[in-house]
């Protein structure tokens, strides 16, 4: 196998683009595919300050050494979600990588600051875990995107990602959902930027580019997503892809081009409409009185913490 | 790396000493023993393994799919999904 560029020997064959790639010209073609997502979608420009979701694992991991590879200054925000030693592992690799480096990283832990972990509030609201995770997450990376003065929060949403939620959504004909699955969500009163630099490259891409980059990051999945529809989606996408090389490309992308703009109408109410206020207890933007994370803080008050079972907790 | 349950590939047996390709597998963490020479492609077919979803690692670095392994060789066959919120 030779490398498409420059004829050495190749170490890895993309199906999708007919092409095998050596060590250098692969992180070539990560930082190109990257760069080429943030022009055609306008995600930053030079100069832009980008806080960078990062969880330790290969995505995020990846999309912060490419973007500084690509000199923008960005920044990483870790959150400790407290799930057993798979959070505890998740934290000493994002802390190492960042220190390797000496990039900035701050750190929020979930349950010294607000007095839950994912599994508890999992419990008390009696819904899948990945529920009051992804909750918790989105409203720590803005705040502290507003309250930084950042002009973006960056997370490692991969091709199969972006694939596999429309994959699902589009299942269910979840019209609100799709209005949103956009690879940049532009800033509005209250909410930061949010931009998915990954989106034109696999996850069998993004971790190639973490081991030939030498990048540790945590490989085992997140014990409390296991068997999560999600995953499913991703399996059955990719036994598809493997028939029929860039067909998650083309479903991604046909759906940006192509349908995307006929959903527009569906997605949720502009800040300015009637109906969005600011939360009475923290100020974020919100439909109700107080927003979906405080009233998790306030279920999960007292709560009594959840201890995780030994395959839990790996 | 503990041995594993190596029922869903009756055509391998767990790793011993007396030889043959090692694979480390993850998800659970376990080893098999692979008669070589194999090549990559035909090592994933036997495992009944997606190309789209593994990387395979040998001394660090990424195998490619036509190379060969020998008796000697050891590697890892890494899964590359992931998915949980985000």
């Amino acid at each position: 196998m030779k490398c498409r560029v420059c004829r050495e020997a190749a170490v890895i064959d993309i199906r999708r683009h007919n092409a095998n790639f050596c060590v250098e010209h692969f992180v070539r073609l990560c930082r190109d595919q990257v760069a080429k997502a943030i022009d055609e979608f306008e995600m930053a420009t030079p100069g832009d300050r980008l806080l960078v979701a990062v969880s330790g694992g290969k995505d995020s991991l990846a999309v912060w050494d490419i973007l500084r590879e690509l000199g923008y200054e960005a920044d990483g925000l870790y959150i400790g979600l407290g799930i057993g030693e798979y959070s505890d592992r998740s934290g000493a690799m994002t802390r190492a990588f960042a220190e390797a480096r000496g990039w900035p990283l701050q750190e929020i832990d979930l349950r010294e600051v607000h007095g839950y972990d994912v599994p508890t509030a999992a419990k008390v609201t009696r819904r899948v875990p990945c529920s009051a995770c992804g909750l918790s997450k989105r409203h720590l990376f803005d705040q502290a995107a507003i309250d930084g003065g950042y002009d973006a929060v960056v997370t490692g949403h991969n091709l199969d990602d972006e694939a596999a939620v429309l994959f699902g959504n589009t299942l269910r004909w979840q019209e609100e959902y799709l209005a949103r699955q956009l690879p940049v969500l532009p800033a509005r009163h209250g909410f930061p930027r949010k931009i998915k630099p990954l989106v034109r490259l696999g996850e069998r891409e993004t971790a190639a580019y973490c081991v030939l980059r030498g990048i540790d990051y945590v490989v085992e999945e997140c014990p409390m997503a296991a068997g999560n529809k999600h995953l499913g989606y991703k399996e059955a996408l990719n036994e598809i892809e493997a028939r029929s090389p860039g067909s998650k490309h083309a479903f991604y992308f046909g759906f940006l081009e192509r349908a995307a703009p006929r959903f527009a109408d569906a997605a949720p109410a502009a800040p300015e409409a009637p109906g969005l206020g600011l939360c009475a207890t923290c100020g974020a933007p919100t439909t109700g009185e107080v927003c979906a994370f405080c009233r998790l803080v306030e279920r999960t008050a007292g709560a009594q913490p959840v201890t995780l079972t030994v395959k839990e907790r790996l | 790396v503990p041995d594993g349950p190596a029922s869903a590939f009756p055509n391998l047996r767990p790793a011993r000493q007396d030889g043959g390709v090692k694979v480390h597998l993850r998800n659970p963490s376990r080893t098999l023993e692979v008669a070589g020479p194999i090549s990559i492609v035909a090592l994933l077919g036997r495992l009944q393994l997606n190309r789209e979803s593994v990387l395979v690692i040998r001394g660090g670095t990424l195998v490619p799919g036509d190379a060969m392994l020998d008796d000697a060789d050891e590697v890892e066959i890494r899964p590359v999904i992931s998915g949980g919120a985000r």
